[in-house]
This record gives structure tokens, C-alpha cells and sequence, in this order.
């Protein structure tokens, strides 16, 4: 596998096959946790490192698991790894943990994750497995920084807690979740006519 | 009345899809017609509640006792995956006509993320096992009616034409966030 379609595989993930724009895989989390710009970046950060890890170890175990509990397989996984964030998350990050809440256990069920190990790990090498990860989880996670972005901004006139617009501005629906919906459609029509332009 | 209050808060107030953002791959996947929205509803209420069961069942007996809590993820997504399976096997061999209309959907129904979602959210309320049921009976209700209005306007809506960029998603989102937005009528009366 030579370097220049590794980073190919990469940006892979980030533009051409989007997972949330284009793909549109995991949505609960991209509605969910996206009422801030922070909450957004960690809650893909944190799939990232999912991903990344059990693409490697799935890559890694391919050959060994019967193909007719492969399913069952991948997910023990996954599950082991989300368990590992929740853990690390619950003892180092407490506040983050608790605004991401019931979301950090249901990364198990993203399809994006099981997605990519059923299409790609499954099939490819270890090493080309782990940029497929990377790029598909740094695509997630700027789709989310840049809708929870758009909700903290619309809503509350701030980026990342950083004040953009004047102190009395407020449109509380976009934190809520009627807003979620909203904006994340029009976020994706502005990507499809950017796309075939 | 506790459960009167239940039933309520989590058909309209506190609903799965349009306030929790759990399921939002089936709301936007199968509400392209009533029939199937209605097959999907099914399919949900019926392996919601078991699985809710099932999984608390196994909590309190099984993982807490043994002070192995934070195997929660692992086991509940196992016993949800061994479940489908178990339906889809019984009810095959029991109700064909039930499996006719069901079938399809479940095999998407492990990686629903409602289902997960409910059984933690159960352990995490602290209810006891009736409350339990009564939840996921609920839950899977708000689903359904969510699922079912949403259809109905996204038949209505694929009659209209639209420009290039907003056809499919965008659209059934934004019609989302309209719902939604009815739904927060809703907030307050429980």
C-alpha cells in the first residue's frame, strides 16, 4: 500500500464519503450532542478513537473469526473500546460525561462504526484500515463541530463559549431540538450544492 | 397514576425521536410510506419491550449483585443482538403472517439506537421492573406516532416540487424540525 492512497483513504472519509453529509450515518449523536461547538468535537473525538481502534483490531482478527459470527464479533469489539471512553471519559472529563450522557454507551450502535468494519476492516489491511478510520472519524467529528457550531452561534451568538454577536442576542430553538432538525437540513442541502458544483 | 404520568411524558413530552434524538435512522429511513412506518412500529414496541425486560432482569440479577456495572454496554448489546435473532427465528416458525410484516425491519432493529438507548435509560432512572415495561411500552408508542405523522406529511411532501439541493433529506429534516417544534407544545403538562 503505498503512502499517496493512504491519504486518499483519508480524505476519503472527510469530503467524498462524509459520513454525516453524504453517508448520512449516526444521526442520533450528530442531532443529539450537538448543542454546543465543544460538545459536538468530543463526541466525534471520542467516536474517532473508536473507530480507529477497533478498525485496526478488526483488520487485525479478520482471519481468525468464522465468517457467520462475524457480526456478533465486531460488535464485542466496538463494545469494548466504547467502554474504555466511557470509563476514561467518567474519570477525567466528569462534566463532558455528563452532558454527553446516554450517547457515550450508544456509540456501540453507530452505524458508521460497525459500517466501517463490516465494508472496510473486514477487507482490507491493518495499516489502510486504520487512515479508513481516521479519515471517517475526523469527517464525522468536523460535521459535528461545524453543526454545533452553527446551533451555539444561531442560538446563543457565541463559538466555543467565545461571544460573536451582541450580549442580548438569543434565539433559543437552535439549542433545542426542533433547531437540531433544522439546521442540519439545511447544513446538507448547502453540502449537496456545493458538491455538484 | 404513576403510570398514567409515564405514558404521557414519554408518548408526547419527552419523545424518543423528536426530543431525544434516539431512532433517527428508521424515522428517516422507513417513513417514506405509512405501511412500512407502521411495520417499523411494530417490529420496535414488540423487541422494545422485551429487550427492556430482558436486559433489567439480567441488571439486577446478573450485574449488580456481582458488581460487574460496567460491563452494562457489552451485555445489553448482545442480549439485544441474540434477541432479534430469537424473534426473527420464532416468530418464522410461530406467526408466518406476523414475520410477513415484521420481517424486514428486524434485522435494522439491533442497531437501533432507541433500543439501547431505553434499556440504559430504565437502569439509569432507577425503575422498578413494571415501571420498566410501562416505559418502553410508551416509548415505543411515541415512536410509532412520530414515525406514522411523519410519513403521512412525507407523502404529501413528495408530490411538491423542490429546488435540486433540497430534495430528500434536507427536506425530511426540516419537515423534522417542524414536528418537533409541535411536539414542545407538549412541554410542561406533566
Amino acid at each position: 500500500m503505498s503512502k499517496v492512497s493512504n491519504v486518499k483513504v483519508l480524505f476519503n472519509g472527510i469530503i467524498k464519503e462524509n459520513p454525516v453529509f453524504v453517508l448520512l450515518l449516526g444521526m442520533c449523536p450528530t442531532l443529539g450532542t450537538t448543542s454546543s461547538a465543544i460538545n459536538g468535537l468530543s463526541m466525534g473525538l471520542a467516536t474517532t478513537f473508536v473507530l480507529v481502534a477497533s478498525n485496526v483490531v478488526i483488520a487485525l482478527i479478520k482471519n481468525i473469526i468464522p465468517d457467520k459470527v462475524r457480526i456478533p464479533a465486531f460488535i464485542v469489539v466496538i463494545a469494548t473500546f466504547v467502554t474504555m471512553v466511557e470509563m476514561a471519559m467518567q474519570a477525567y472529563l466528569p462534566a463532558l460525561y455528563e452532558s454527553l450522557g446516554l450517547f457515550i454507551p450508544l456509540i456501540v450502535v453507530n452505524c458508521i462504526v460497525l459500517g466501517r468494519a463490516e465494508a472496510y476492516a473486514a477487507k482490507n489491511t491493518v495499516f489502510s484500515s486504520m487512515f479508513d478510520g481516521l479519515g471517517m472519524g475526523l469527517g464525522f467529528s468536523m460535521a459535528l463541530t461545524l453543526l454545533g457550531a452553527t446551533r451555539e452561534l444561531l442560538g446563543t451568538g457565541k463559538v466555543f463559549s467565545l461571544s460573536v454577536f451582541p450580549e442580548n442576542y438569543g434565539m433559543l430553538l437552535f439549542v433545542l431540538a426542533p433547531g437540531a432538525f433544522i439546521a442540519l437540513g439545511y447544513l446538507i442541502a448547502v453540502f449537496n450544492k456545493l458538491r455538484k458544483a | 397514576m404513576t403510570y398514567i404520568l409515564i405514558f404521557i411524558s414519554a408518548v408526547f413530552v419527552n419523545n424518543i425521536v423528536l426530543s431525544q434524538f434516539l431512532g433517527i435512522c428508521p424515522f428517516l429511513g422507513v417513513s417514506k410510506k405509512i405501511e412500512t412506518a407502521l411495520g417499523m412500529s411494530g417490529a420496535v414496541a414488540f423487541v422494545m419491550t422485551i429487550a427492556t425486560l430482558i436486559t433489567y432482569i439480567i441488571q439486577k440479577t446478573v450485574l449488580e449483585p456481582f458488581g460487574i456495572g460496567f460491563l452494562q454496554t457489552i451485555t445489553f448489546i448482545l442480549i439485544i443482538a441474540a434477541l432479534v435473532q430469537m424473534v426473527e427465528i420464532i416468530l418464522k416458525k410461530v406467526s408466518p403472517a406476523l414475520y410477513q410484516a415484521l420481517g424486514v425491519f428486524l434485522p435494522l432493529i439491533t442497531t437501533n439506537c432507541a433500543i439501547l438507548g431505553v434499556a440504559i435509560m430504565v437502569i439509569q432512572k432507577d425503575l422498578s421492573m413494571l415501571e420498566s415495561v410501562v416505559f418502553a411500552i410508551s416509548t415505543a408508542i411515541g415512536f410509532g406516532l412520530a414515525l406514522i405523522l411523519f410519513a403521512g406529511i412525507r407523502e404529501q411532501l413528495s408530490m411538491v416540487k423542490l429546488p435540486k439541493a433540497m430534495e430528500g433529506t434536507p427536506t425530511a429534516l426540516l419537515t423534522a424540525g417542524l414536528l418537533a417544534m409541535a411536539f414542545m407544545g407538549f412541554a410542561g403538562i406533566v
